[in-house]
């Protein structure tokens, strides 16, 4: 501990602080623009600059290292005239234009101008003006704001590994940019639209769309993929303007990925705002009360065991619950199924299908082994993670198959389940190194569990593991990367159909063994109809509602209260920030209502009622343990195949990134379609 | 005067040739191996005895930036590297020394790296200093010819090798810290301090940085004795320096000298005296182009050497003398010195960035009379705005020799640009006059 002053108050701080980490313990604030806690000092705005005694001139504080007997001073006439001459300089060159820049309201500069700048200026010269330059369709440029703080440069270099972001010139010419003023090619870039402390980089969706102030902002989580990032909604009146990360640093820590964050302009686009009914292959309007008769009617002419019911990639757990309970009670079947494709499960013990080293544990890890699995795409704040440990601990990454850049080096296997084999069998230099690490981590991704070999692999990638002692109460090295928000809730919920893990119901759905088919938000489906009957409840017309035959509208994950669990097992919920369109209703309250028209009876009298029985049989859920003999590895049947890695399309991943037209430009960028300009 | 058999460079006019040999017949390398048998404590502190101050500009004492190396060397290896990036207006002396002198550098090397436990030496080399590069080229090559480079160099058993780097003509690339990045590939800004580089420098690992002078001089004075060197000069600034003198005198020149040398008695006998005789003299800028000018009143007086400098508010810096005779616009002068900075600064850091150019605007105005009377006062401000604030030292470099111009010839400035901003005089400078103002009638 270090004992020092600051402002004449004696305080105690842990070593290796900065003399501006010491400053914020004693509750000083000290004005700042480049310096951020989650990327490298680059102490060039001069913001930060205090007084410490004995040194003759004023010091940057966000650089300098706290030492013992320092004596701090933050409130002297030499501080506040250095913090005014920097601040004079600093809007020397940047343009007074706040009334029309998007900043406005929230702007660093701004606020740090009014409390520690003076109010007129000096500068008589002309300003400044810089060119605008292209960084794709996300982040809208006016660099003659900029003040050269350098976060994007640093962000982009150190926390999204993709080093197109740089300063070219110098002195007064300094410009930033992405060198050849194309779009940068990360999932991560429109975080540094947040990190600009000034206007220079702002959000280009959002472009003159609102102020701050006149935004309700709701706390709530995201569904994008799996990993639940902390998100606020920003709101005005029904639509969502803009989405925001909030800090979790356990999760998303203060990074969400562009697919959160700009998707949400699909929940303005292909809504269902009201229940349609086909009629000769055409959709008709109709009213609640027809559609559930409707439901009705072929609810009781069709045999229990005909009817199945599949749950999709965004649904909240009450929904989740609410249609279990629906199928169970109502319905009398047990044909319910979340599972996208033939993805092998073993739901003997929770920790099969989650990510049980957690994200936090990805740092403490010194070997990471990616099996099946694109994390950049699949699970782009994770893969931030993965970088991040690779930069601090220097983590030794092996992935079995080649999939391109993950913005970290990485070794390779060749593809193969062979090389399962030989690691389970200890011929493979990787046997020693997963048994000699510490805390090995090891990703199985959907695309390896999806394949034909996915129950070898995992079983025996989990009896190595446990034999070598690699999953025992302080460490689990298992992990499972889920791709969809609702995986891990579902499968906590148990809604799923298996015996040797296979998925029957989809079996049977793609013979056309069902009649009466349900799909619950269900868009990513690859089945041809033939005569089934299907209700689609959702809240896109997307590939689900095409093959419907009724179509409920349902909710987006903004408009109501919910629960999700993230891939490592985290409860969280997410609020309602507006409301559904139209017609449309929060989606446990249509299941609601169903089951009252066929059994004249609510399943549950409100939310509250729902959540409290949620949370209960949730936790009679985990606490239950099948004890089963673990699967023997003789049972085990191996080919040799090669694992293709599934091919996601990152920007059109869900229904309602699909709906959005921002995602859509980001696919063209990527995929370097030509714009025709009849898009719009 | 300096007498002649005290003069270290005695090649500095390539009178005598520059190659191995004729080094060798001026004494280079003839006892380097029992120069470094003596140890590295004894050569650091021979070094500190003689009090030799580093010669890039800051004037820092050599012996004691040694002794901040550690004193074992770790995990990581350590390095020397030469800062040859001399791009100071006004200053040439460097120069001469890699052209004339470089055996006395590469020896000065050699010595230098076995004291702070070097195996590997850089010489970045600005980029126009093109065919200076090659002649030292050379002379390394040479060396290596010779053994007195490579595998147990010269006998004394100590590995080293010399590379040259060349920049890519920025200025701030002369600023320590900047150099490192720049000979490590990356763009030429300067780093934060602390960590200072002897412990964390170049590529992370222990680094010394010295002046081209600094270390041709080393060789000499542990050969002749840290009290020989100490004996020139004065107190804390010793020995013999090289001036460069240029700017409004005869025949400029580059001359070794002795510390503490009147500048009257250098410009005098060594440059053919000011043009137009002593009385012509308006300023001279001391210590190349960021030191503050002195005008012609301190100038009879004042002795070359750091500390006087420096109480008179200027500084020995390089060393390089730039006279300015009464034929000259000074504030005309300064303008151009200010646009220099404005057009090296590197960007990184705000008060530099902005504001040099801003003072260079203000300057290049009042050089033509059109700034208004508060405005020379402002521009101190500016000035002392930048002082001080800013990551490296470029800012004072920048903000130093306004100021010079303003302490000492404010009268002059002032004189120029006599108006009042709020007055409606017939001058049509509208961007000068604060508008909301001149809607009072009193203003």
């Amino acid at each position: 501990m270090l004992k020092l002053k600051v402002n004449n108050k004696d305080i105690e701080i842990e070593e290796g602080l900065t003399v501006l980490q010491a400053c914020e313990k004693a509750g000083v604030e000290i004005p700042r623009f480049c310096y951020h806690e989650k990327l490298s000092i680059a102490g060039n705005c001069r913001m930060c600059l205090v007084e410490i005694e004995k040194s003759p001139k004023p010091v940057a504080s966000c650089a300098m290292p706290a030492a013992e007997g320092m004596n701090i001073k933050t409130n002297t006439n030499f501080v506040e005239k250095s913090r005014k001459g920097v601040m004079e300089f600093l809007l020397a060159n940047h343009p007074l234009d706040c009334p029309v820049c998007d900043q406005g309201g929230e702007c660093d500069l701004q606020d740090q101008s009014l409390f520690y700048g003076v109010d007129k200026s000096r500068y008589k010269e002309n300003k400044r003006a810089v060119p605008e330059k292209n960084m794709g369709p996300l982040i809208k440029t006016q660099m003659t704001r900029c003040i050269h703080c350098t976060r994007c440069i640093r962000f982009a270099t150190e926390i999204a590994g993709v080093p197109e972001l740089g300063a070219i010139g110098r002195g007064e010419d300094m410009q930033i940019t992405t060198y050849l003023e194309k779009s940068m090619v990360s999932e991560l870039s429109a975080n540094v639209v947040d990190l600009c402390p000034v206007g220079a980089l702002t959000s280009k969706p959002y472009v003159f769309e609102a102020r701050p102030w006149e935004l309700k902002k709701t706390e709530s989580i995201d569904v994008m993929d799996a990993i639940g990032s902390n998100i606020r909604v920003d709101t005005y009146g029904w639509e969502v303007k803009r989405i925001l990360p909030r800090i979790n640093e356990d999760i998303n820590e203060e990074w969400i990925s562009d697919k959160t964050r700009h998707a949400c302009d699909g929940l303005l686009n292909q809504r269902l705002d009201t229940p349609f009914i086909k009629y000769n292959k055409k959709f008709d309007k109709a009213s609640w009360k027809e559609v559930n008769n409707i439901i009705k009617g072929k609810v009781q002419e069709t045999s229990s065991d005909k009817i199945c019911g599949l749950t999709g990639d965004l649904t909240n757990m009450e929904t989740l619950f609410i249609f279990k309970e629906f199928f169970n009670k109502c319905l009398n079947s047990k044909n319910l199924e979340s599972r996208n494709d033939h993805v092998y499960i073993n739901p003997e013990k929770r920790e099969n299908y989650l990510f049980n080293s957690n994200i936090n544990g990805i740092e403490e890890s010194d070997f990471i082994f990616i099996i099946g699995s694109n994390p950049r795409y699949e699970a782009t704040i994770l893969n931030a993670r993965i970088r991040k440990a690779y930069l601090n601990n220097k983590t030794k990454i092996v992935s079995l198959n080649n999939v391109g850049d993950l913005t970290y080096p990485y070794d390779f296997l060749k593809g193969k389940t062979e090389d399962i084999k030989e690691i389970i069998e200890d011929k493979h230099p990787l046997s020693n190194i997963i048994k000699e690490s510490k805390k090995p981590l090891i990703m199985l991704g959907q695309s390896v569990l999806a394949s034909n070999s996915g129950k070898y692999i995992f079983e025996s990638i989990k009896y190595f593991l446990k034999k070598n002692g690699k999953i025992n109460n302080e460490w689990n090295s298992l992990n499972i990367i889920s791709e969809n928000a609702s995986t891990v809730g579902s499968l906590d919920l148990g809604i799923f159909q298996t015996n040797d893990g296979s998925n029957e119901v989809l079996s049977n759905l793609e013979n056309h063994k069902y009649e009466l088919v349900f799909l619950l938000g269900r868009d990513n489906l690859g089945f041809k109809k033939k005569n089934e009957f299907i209700i689609y409840q959702g809240s896109h017309g997307d590939k689900g509602a095409e093959i419907a035959d009724i179509i409920l509208p349902g909710s987006a994950y903004t408009e109501q209260d919910g629960y999700f669990t993230n891939l490592e097992g985290k409860l969280q919920k997410a609020y309602k920030a507006s409301y559904p369109p139209g017609d449309a209703k929060e989606d446990w309250k249509i299941i609601n209502d169903l089951a009252e028209v066929i059994n004249n009876k609510k399943l549950f009298k409100n939310k509250e009622e729902l959540e409290s029985s949620l949370l209960n049989n949730l936790n009679l859920m985990c606490e239950k343990n099948i004890s089963k003999e673990s699967t023997d590895l003789k049972d085990l049947i191996f080919k040799n195949e090669e694992i293709k890695i599934n091919n996601i399309d990152y920007y059109y991943s869900n229904s309602i990134a699909r709906a959005s037209k921002t995602m859509f430009k980001c696919r063209n960028e990527k995929v370097k379609l030509e714009a025709t300009g009849t898009e719009d | 005067m300096l007498r002649d058999e005290d003069r270290i460079f005695k090649n500095l006019y390539n009178d005598i040739g520059s190659d191995l040999n004729s080094a060798k017949k001026r004494g280079d390398w003839s006892n380097t191996k029992e120069l470094c048998d003596k140890g590295r404590e004894w050569i650091i502190s021979e070094i500190k005895s003689s009090e030799l101050r580093g010669r890039g500009g800051a004037g820092f004492p050599t012996g004691l930036k040694w002794s901040f190396a550690p004193k074992e060397v770790g995990s990581r290896p350590h390095y020397l590297v030469i800062n040859a990036d001399e791009s100071e207006p006004g200053t040439c002396k460097d120069r001469d020394i890699l052209r004339f002198e470089p055996h006395k550098l590469i020896e000065g090397c050699l010595i230098s790296s076995y004291a702070v436990n070097a195996h590997k030496c850089y010489i970045y080399i600005r980029g126009e200093y093109f065919n200076e590069g090659q002649k030292l080229q050379k002379a390394i090559d040479e060396a290596y010819k010779s053994n007195f480079l490579g595998k147990d160099a010269c006998g004394t058993g100590w590995d080293l090798d010399i590379y040259i780097h060349y920049g890519a003509g920025a200025y701030i690339c002369g600023e320590e810290t900047a150099l490192l990045e720049s000979l490590e590939g990356k763009k030429g800004q300067p780093r934060l301090k602390p960590p200072f580089p002897a412990l964390i420098g170049l590529y992370g690992c222990p680094t010394i940085i010295n002046n081209v002078e600094t270390i041709a001089v080393v060789p000499s004075i542990l050969r002749r004795g840290a009290k020989w060197f100490a004996s020139l000069g004065k107190p804390k600034n010793t020995g013999t320096k090289i001036y460069c003198i240029s700017g409004n005198v005869n025949s400029p020149c580059n001359v070794e000298e002795e510390m503490g040398i009147p500048l009257k008695d250098l410009i005098e006998t060594h440059a053919g005296g000011v043009i137009g005789g002593w009385e012509n003299l308006k300023a001279v800028i001391p210590g190349g182009s960021s030191m503050p000018l002195l005008p012609k009143r301190i100038c009879d007086t004042i002795k070359m050497d750091f500390d006087s400098l420096i109480a008179e508010k200027s500084g020995l810096g390089t060393a390089g003398i730039v006279v300015i005779n009464n034929d000259q616009d000074i504030i005309k002068c300064m303008a151009r010195i200010a646009r220099f900075y404005k057009h090296e600064s590197c960007g990184q850091c705000t008060p530099c960035r902005e504001g040099s150019g801003w003072m260079w605007r203000m300057l290049e105005r009042m050089a033509i009379g059109e700034a208004s009377r508060d405005e020379v006062n402002m521009l101190m401000d500016v000035t002392k705005q930048i002082e001080g604030h800013t990551i490296c030292a470029f800012g004072e470099g920048s903000a130093w020799p306004v100021q010079g111009l303003l302490r000492h010839f404010k009268k002059e400035v002032e004189k120029r640009n006599n108006f009042n901003p709020l007055i409606n005089t017939k001058k049509k400078i509208p961007y000068l006059i604060d508008q909301h103002l001149l809607e009072k009638k009193n203003a």
